[in-house]
């Protein structure tokens, strides 16, 4: 995957995680993939609750460590 | 994304620290969501707003002064609502919040100045209080319960903390 940004998360509790990620995702273009590394253990349904509602995909996840990787594709 | 912004409104009447947390989480997320989000401090909420150092103020009455007196300055010396213990449990909570990295109320508060959170002081509970303007922190807007419906009669989410 075709990563053009990544964020780290780690070690921040809500609402960090969510908040960083909106202000991260305004420095990569449409069709674009943001990659968000996290421990909040919220930040799998935050992210997909926020990507749904602001236009953005998240097309993959990965928990099979203790930081959690999130890929954000960006909307319009 | 097109449509047009979601409004979140909350009204915090709460001088608890863990209330003024939640608040402030919630805002600081409506924002990240685009929402276009107020904040509605009244009554014990107002001392969220103060600022951190002590002042004099001209032209307050007694009861005015004894009430600055008692009421915490600014979020950081505001007590939690349950097993507070005289202020030994909100330093719990603090000690807390440090090991799992959760953000003070106080930097919470900065975040959502950051984030164009609108902060508005209802101006007549500051007159109950006899909080005076000067005492709270800078870019907050004052008003009154019109402010509040004008923000709230289209809000997509509306709470009273």
């Amino acid at each position: 995957m075709n990563v053009a940004k990544t964020l780290d998360a780690t070690g921040l509790a809500c609402p960090m995680p969510i908040v960083k990620t909106k202000k991260a995702i305004k420095d990569i273009e449409t069709g674009e993939v943001l990659e968000v590394q996290a421990t909040d253990q919220g930040a799998k349904s935050d992210l997909a609750a926020w990507t749904k509602s602001s236009g953005h995909e998240l097309i993959d996840t990965d928990e099979s460590s203790d930081v959690l990787k999130f890929w954000i594709k960006k909307g319009e | 994304m097109s449509e047009e912004r979601k409004k979140t409104n909350i009204i915090l009447f709460s001088g608890d620290y863990d209330k003024a947390m939640a608040a402030y989480i919630i805002a600081n997320g409506a924002a990240a969501y685009d929402h276009d989000v107020t904040i509605f401090h009244t009554f014990w909420g107002l001392n969220a707003l103060r600022k951190d150092d002590k002042m004099l103020v001209d032209n307050k009455s007694t009861i005015e002064k004894l009430f600055g007196r008692m009421m915490p300055r600014g979020a950081k010396r505001m007590g939690i609502s349950k097993m507070n213990f005289g202020g030994f449990g909100q330093k719990m909570i603090k000690d807390v919040m440090k090991k799992h990295n959760a953000m003070p109320v106080e930097d919470l508060i900065e975040m959502a100045q950051e984030q164009d959170i609108q902060l508005i002081a209802c101006t007549m509970t500051m007159d109950l209080l006899g909080l005076k303007k000067e005492e709270l922190i800078d870019d907050i807007v004052y008003g009154g319960v019109a402010a509040y419906i004008g923000e709230g009669e289209d809000g997509a989410i509306n709470l009273f903390i």
